[in-house]
């Protein structure tokens, strides 16, 4: 095992060196950097090329210039790493090092949110195969599959912010919209919870009928403007979440697990009045972080204090309860924050913005309205991101669920009269991850590399940007300090998702074989 | 709930069904069989082809000395006056194409003068949208071919021979898939965008096969194993003719299919170029630069913006399906769905037999 890794580490370290290699000649030979100086008129143009030339080492021809540059990389292991300068004078590595912390936030939102939706749509289509959802949710899939972001982009910015800003100016639905919303919503639930033709009709009617009234109920309470849980729902809410999250962790049979996660409920809906003070205080961020070690104890405390046998089930159960229930809280408090940040005059009524990282505008200091700031400008980038990238996901995730269940050991757990719950989520779901999770590990490595099209189109100065600036102007150290990062993180992540594999599956050994 | 039992015996009763259909027949015939009842697949092949037609034939093209006239009067050459025609407030080249027929209270169906309508300094916009169409299918077409070819043989050399050959072959897509496709495409862009689309298309396929090598690769391993290549080595075949006669035509399911995904990626990578200004120089246009040319006049004059992307869509979209209808069709281990009709028909023959 060892052996080999040091083996894989060592043909990594030479891939890298070759194709930095070719990539800076490659990227050398393209163009360029003083052409835009040449051709100036400015006076001093003659100094500044000399300048440059000197800065950038521009006289020495670029296969040993290479050797330069890999010598400043080097230099990590006698503390003098150097990536070199950019174009501007500013260290490529510090430029980095600042790009990085934007693009993560960018990119994690979306990929997470499609990993999460793309499986667990891949695997109700994979259950409910030929169905009509399933039949929908692949023409949905390749249609995502087949749009170019920046076109879905513009989309996005006409209809999703400019139009929901104008709509929420006067937020009513007409009566055709609601019927309309009421009738896809119905479709969609009856067809994923499926049933003989009169069990679906009755869910489509009462599902289409309960989404109209509470649209209508929303609308004339005016909560689009003023949204908000209150106690009452918060607590329904959070017993709602106790018992799916138990249905599908261990199911409902089990009492105790569905009494500790109950109880967590309970214990959530006790804490949630002295919360709305904690809120309002100061420093935010380190009380929050207190408020989620102490939910994760309070979790774990309840269900070894219940659970006496299957514990390690149990503490997930009740863990994945109190972290959605902390979720929902703070949710909450958003929606309360979202009248103030609303009315103030950086957004003047109109929350949804086009581009930008966070509004330049907003006065600082109240914690709640900078977080929603900072949430509702991830909002368009990540629906963005997220509708092109999960279509894959869903197509992945279907196909090994169904590989997985046509296999033999599914046909024994069912003989053995297992309950169907048992049989998808112990042993169906869990072989489906294999192979899931090395896809899901290359992707987040990836993610470092940014979305360079999005960061674009939304204005955002991440790694992407970077990128593009890099190459646009011959800005040939940073173009090969981007390259470093991601290429780095990409070989790495193909070596984890590799040993990972091995892990979790025992018929998979790495270094044995041929 | 979600979690339903499916009834065994029905499993059973569909798996005979199907095990009849296919008695007698070829493994070719199945699969052509299969991919003809995937209604997706055909429709969009139809679908495709009639695009391609339409596109293709619609501007006048010189191919070396012979003049093809073209069935569409303009070309992005043109530089008709700017007309106010159909156009509302104020806007200048809208739109003529008209859809709805006149017994719905619309003008008919027709072109008009300029049915998608004009740019900004009077092209039309439909012949400028045929041009980008017709760049951007070849280099869909391009990129599929070269890295079809190189991927199916570096994958099909590394995993057949093995070894040393293996190990250096793979290092080597390790090495390409290191860079990623965007990086190259600029450069690419940068250095040989202006040689044309086809040099683009051509450079692109080079570094683009990473992925469907590393899938032959999986599948020549496997199918090497198998007992009628042992056969057909004990009778004393050469490697040449286990490689085409026996092996390919078995992986010919997964490259055909991973094929199709290279080309609908293709389209888009050529799209996202354009877009960041590294594919198609102007005045040259594919569908990917036209929108990215016109993605601020969204609010203004939509139809600068929805028609090039109707296109990409479209094209994108046939060719995923066809990509499934293929890989439904040769997966062996596929089970379709049973349906009202193939029950009564299993039931007939059944009776049938039965009489005789």
């Amino acid at each position: 095992m060892f052996a080999f890794i040091m083996r894989r580490l060592g043909t990594l370290a030479v891939i890298l060196f070759g194709s930095s290699f070719l990539l800076y000649n490659l990227a050398a030979l393209s163009g360029d950097p003083l052409a835009d100086l040449r051709t100036s008129r400015e006076p001093n143009a003659a100094q500044q090329i000399i300048a440059l030339t000197r800065k950038l080492q521009l006289d020495i021809p670029p296969p040993l210039r290479y050797f330069y540059w890999l010598r400043g990389l080097f230099g990590v292991f006698i503390g003098k790493f150097d990536l070199g300068q950019t174009r501007g004078g500013e260290s490529v590595a510090s430029a980095i090092g600042s790009a990085v912390p934007t693009t993560v936030r960018l990119v994690t939102t979306a990929t997470l949110t499609a990993i999460i939706l793309g499986i667990s749509i891949g695997i109700v289509t994979a259950l409910r195969q030929y169905s009509k959802f399933d039949y929908s949710m692949t023409f949905v899939s390749f249609l995502l599959f087949s749009l170019p972001i920046f076109w879905v982009a513009v989309l996005l910015k006409q209809f999703m912010a400019i139009g929901f800003n104008n709509w929420l100016g006067e937020p009513s639905i007409p009566i055709k919209t609601v019927v309309l919303i009421g009738i896809i919503l119905g479709l969609i639930i009856s067809s994923v919870v499926g049933g003989d033709r009169a069990k679906s009709w009755k869910i489509f009617g009462v599902s289409a009928i309960a989404t109209m009234l509470v649209l209508q109920v929303l609308v004339k309470i005016n909560w689009f403007l003023q949204p908000g849980l209150g106690p009452i729902f918060y607590l329904l809410g959070s017993v709602g979440i106790a018992f799916g999250v138990t249905q599908l962790s261990m199911g409902i049979s089990n009492r105790v697990a569905l009494k500790s996660s109950l109880t967590v409920a309970g214990i959530a809906f006790v804490l949630y009045f002295p919360m709305q003070k904690v809120f309002e205080m100061q420093k935010q961020g380190l009380l929050l972080a207190a408020a989620a070690t102490l939910t994760i104890l309070i979790a774990v405390g309840v269900a070894l204090y219940f659970a006496k046998i299957d514990r390690a089930a149990v503490v997930r159960t009740t863990v994945l309860t109190a972290v959605l229930l902390g979720i929902l809280m703070i949710v909450d408090q958003l929606m309360g924050t979202w009248e103030r940040y609303m009315g103030s005059d950086a957004i003047n009524y109109r929350p949804v913005p086009t581009v930008g990282q966070t509004n330049p505008l907003l006065e600082p200091g109240d914690y709640w309205v900078s977080t929603l700031d900072l949430l509702m400008h991830l909002v368009l980038p990540t629906i963005a991101l997220t509708a092109i990238s999960f279509a894959g996901y869903i197509r992945f995730s279907r196909g090994t669920m169904l590989e997985v269940l046509n296999q033999d050991y599914i046909r024994t757990a069912r003989a053995k009269g297992l309950t169907e719950r048992t049989v998808i989520m112990r042993h169906a779901f869990r072989n489906t991850m294999i192979p899931m999770t090395t896809i899901i590990v290359v992707d987040f490595a990836s993610i470092i590399g940014g979305a360079i099209i999005t960061e674009r189109v939304f204005g955002w100065t991440g790694m992407g940007t970077l990128f593009n600036k890099a190459v646009g102007s011959f800005d040939l150290n940073l173009l090969m300090g981007v390259f470093f990062l991601t290429g780095t993180l990409a070989l790495v992540a193909n070596l984890v998702a590799d040993l990972l594999y091995s892990a979790l599956d025992p018929r998979i050994r790495v270094g044995s074989g041929k | 709930m979600i979690f339903s039992k499916k009834k065994n015996v029905e499993a059973l009763e569909e798996t005979s069904i199907i095990n009849k259909e296919i008695e007698g027949l070829s493994q070719g015939q199945i699969v052509r069989r299969r991919f003809f009842r995937h209604k997706g697949a055909m429709i969009s092949i139809i679908f495709l082809a009639s695009i391609i037609v339409f596109v293709y034939s619609s501007l006048k093209m010189k191919i070396f000395s012979f003049t093809y006239p073209g069935w569409w009067k303009y070309t992005i050459e043109d530089l008709p006056p700017l007309e106010l025609g159909a156009c509302k407030d104020g806007l200048v080249g809208c739109p003529t194409l008209s859809l709805r027929p006149e017994f719905l209270g619309g003008n008919g169906i027709s072109l008009g003068e300029h049915p998608f309508g004009q740019d900004d300094i009077g092209r039309d916009y439909f012949a400028l949208v045929m041009r980008g169409a017709q760049r951007s299918l070849m280099v869909t077409f391009v990129i599929g071919f070269i890295g079809g070819t190189i991927g199916t043989v570096v994958g099909a050399i590394s995993g057949f021979y093995r070894g040393i050959v293996d190990s250096v072959l793979m290092r080597f897509t390790d090495f390409i898939i290191t860079i990623p496709t965007i990086i190259i495409g600029s450069v690419i862009g940068f250095h040989f965008g202006n040689l044309g689309v086809g040099f683009l298309a051509f450079y692109l396929g080079l570094f683009a096969w990473t992925g469907l090598s590393r899938l032959v690769r999986g599948e020549f391993l496997t199918l090497r194993e198998r007992e009628f290549v042992d056969a057909a080595r004990v009778a004393g075949a050469t490697n040449r003719r286990i490689i085409f006669k026996h092996i390919l035509p078995n992986a010919v399911g997964i490259i055909i299919v991973s094929v199709t995904l290279l080309m609908s990626g293709a389209i888009l990578l050529e799209t996202a170029l354009s877009y960041l200004g590294f594919g198609v120089v102007s005045p040259d246009v594919s569908l990917g630069s036209l929108i990215s040319q016109y993605q601020e006049s969204f609010t203004t004059r939509p139809w600068l913006f929805w028609y090039p992307g109707l296109f990409i869509i479209s094209i994108a979209l046939s060719i995923n399906f066809i990509g499934d209808g293929l890989r439904d069709a040769f997966d062996p281990r596929q089970r379709r769905r049973i349906t009202k009709k193939d029950r009564e028909r299993a039931v007939r023959l059944k009776r049938e037999a039965a009489q005789k």
